[in-house]
């Protein structure tokens, strides 16, 4: 199956088309934000405060890179592990998120928030870092970067390949591949 | 009596943990191409060749594999008839990390559990040290990142429980981490002892090359029986379907009280990093 390229920011239209299982190769600008980085623009919402960024039709990167080597845009940048941003993302989600990059499971209420608002949970290889940084043409902290490792990053990425995991039609990668190969 | 300079200690540490983040040992990437042989997911063997090709970038290139190079956990074995000239052993081992994590580009992970502010220089670094004979003092760095760490558990069986119950808790463990530990993982197992060091022989088992077999036989056929089990759950490569959901099984065992049946199960991503120094 041929990779489906997708430029952000993302809008309905680019969600509605794609389903679990599919390879995508996104290019443009994605900002990274891991725990302290989402704990921060939480607590913005709730005080009703103005965002660093504007989340409508962005995607956002569970990553936080090793440090970047004389010449490199980026250090090794490989997804975090996502259900530490379970409690934050459907605030997020709400406010036009419409992607979100990183590892593993998510809880019922991102994946009920996704369907709801339209948005996408896209996997990226966990551990593959060195591989995804050479996608990485720029990266520059927006916000927060007294957080080092956590600060929101702004990547300009080309062709940064992921999977489908979760769709807009509830439908979730996870559970799916694992029926198929299950020999239990 | 053999002195060694807690200066040979720091340049020692300092290299290793740069060597364990960007050059993936050859029993890993051999697990690897046992793995594309079974494989039957288009989708895990995609994987599969992704994970070589990024351990190729991170060896050529000298930067790290994964950009979680983890907590800089050290084995030490110190002999007894070594002396160390130049200050405390733990504070070579400390300033190694140090320097290697800051020299090598290596991002600092290690954190006040209570303010998560960062310490800055991924110190302090977890040590154990064993005093062992003879004039030579061998340092392991193993870094271990979250991700992995995470899905790792102990528990306190009841020795009623027994061989079964130890195969339960392995394999739901498996089964619950999911595609959160960056599968293909390895799973270290630690039966007996006290509660504090089933976790310590969990993690130790982890040491133990891929591929290898353990040198007991009973522990080697319930080895073979749980990574079966374990791959059969389907789960694959990243979580994403498929038959190499994990590279190995370990298990190290250790005499326990006679009221308990301590068991540990620490899980590792395929990054399973280890480098290792005698001096």
């Amino acid at each position: 199956m041929e990779a489906i390229p997708l430029t952000t920011p993302l809008n309905d239209e680019d969600l509605a088309t794609l389903k679990i299982g599919d390879r995508v190769l996104l290019s443009g600008a994605i900002f990274t934000a891991r725990d302290a980085a989402h704990a921060r623009l939480c607590q913005l919402i709730d005080q009703g405060k103005e965002l660093p960024l504007d989340m409508q039709g962005q995607v956002i990167y569970f990553a936080g890179p090793s440090p970047a080597k004389p010449g490199q845009p980026t250090g090794s940048i490989g997804p975090t592990t996502s259900n530490r941003m379970d409690p934050y993302s459907p605030k997020l989600i709400a406010k036009g998120l419409k992607g979100m990059i990183g590892k593993g499971s998510r809880s019922k209420e991102v994946i009920d928030a996704m369907m709801k608002y339209k948005c996408v949970y896209f996997g990226a290889t966990g551990g593959a870092a060195a591989l995804l940084a050479k996608t990485v043409k720029k990266a520059e902290v927006i916000a927060y970067e007294e957080l080092g490792p956590e600060a929101i990053r702004r990547l300009e990425v080309e062709n940064f390949p992921v999977v489908v995991v979760n769709d807009v039609y509830g439908k979730d990668l996870y559970q799916e591949g694992k029926k198929q190969f299950c020999r239990e | 009596m053999k002195v060694i300079k807690t200066g040979e200690i720091i340049e020692a540490v300092k290299k290793i943990c740069m060597e364990a983040n960007y050059d993936l040992g050859k029993d890993v990437l051999a697990a690897f191409e046992r793995g594309l042989v079974t494989e039957e997911s288009p989708t895990g063997k995609a994987i599969l060749e992704e994970l070589k090709e990024n351990a190729r970038i991170a060896k050529e290139e000298q930067v790290p594999m994964c950009q979680d190079t983890g907590f800089a956990v050290c084995f030490v074995e110190l002999g007894q008839d070594v002396k160390i000239e130049g200050g405390l052993l733990v504070d070579a081992i400390t300033e190694g990390v140090r320097q290697g994590y800051r020299d090598g580009y290596l991002r600092k992970s290690i954190c006040d559990p209570f303010t998560r502010k960062n310490t800055g220089d991924n110190t302090p670094a977890v040590i154990h040290i064993n005093l062992v004979a003879g004039e030579r003092l061998k340092i392991i760095v193993a870094p271990k990142g979250g991700g992995s760490e995470n899905m790792s558990r102990v528990t306190m069986l009841k020795p009623a429980d027994g061989i079964e119950g130890i195969k339960k808790f392995v394999i739901e463990r498996a089964r619950e981490s999911g595609p959160n530990p960056c599968p293909p993982i390895i799973v270290g197992v630690g039966i007996g002892g006290t509660f504090e060091l089933a976790a310590l022989l969990a993690k130790k088992a982890l040491l133990r090359p891929l591929g290898t077999t353990n040198p007991d036989p009973e522990l080697a056929s319930l080895e073979a029986e749980l990574l079966e089990k374990i791959n059969n759950l389907g789960i694959g490569p990243q979580g994403l379907g498929g038959r190499t959901f994990a590279l190995g099984v370990h298990i190290i065992k250790h005499p326990c009280h006679i009221a308990s049946l301590p068991l540990a199960v620490n899980i590792n991503c395929h990054a399973s990093r280890h480098k290792e120094v005698i001096l």
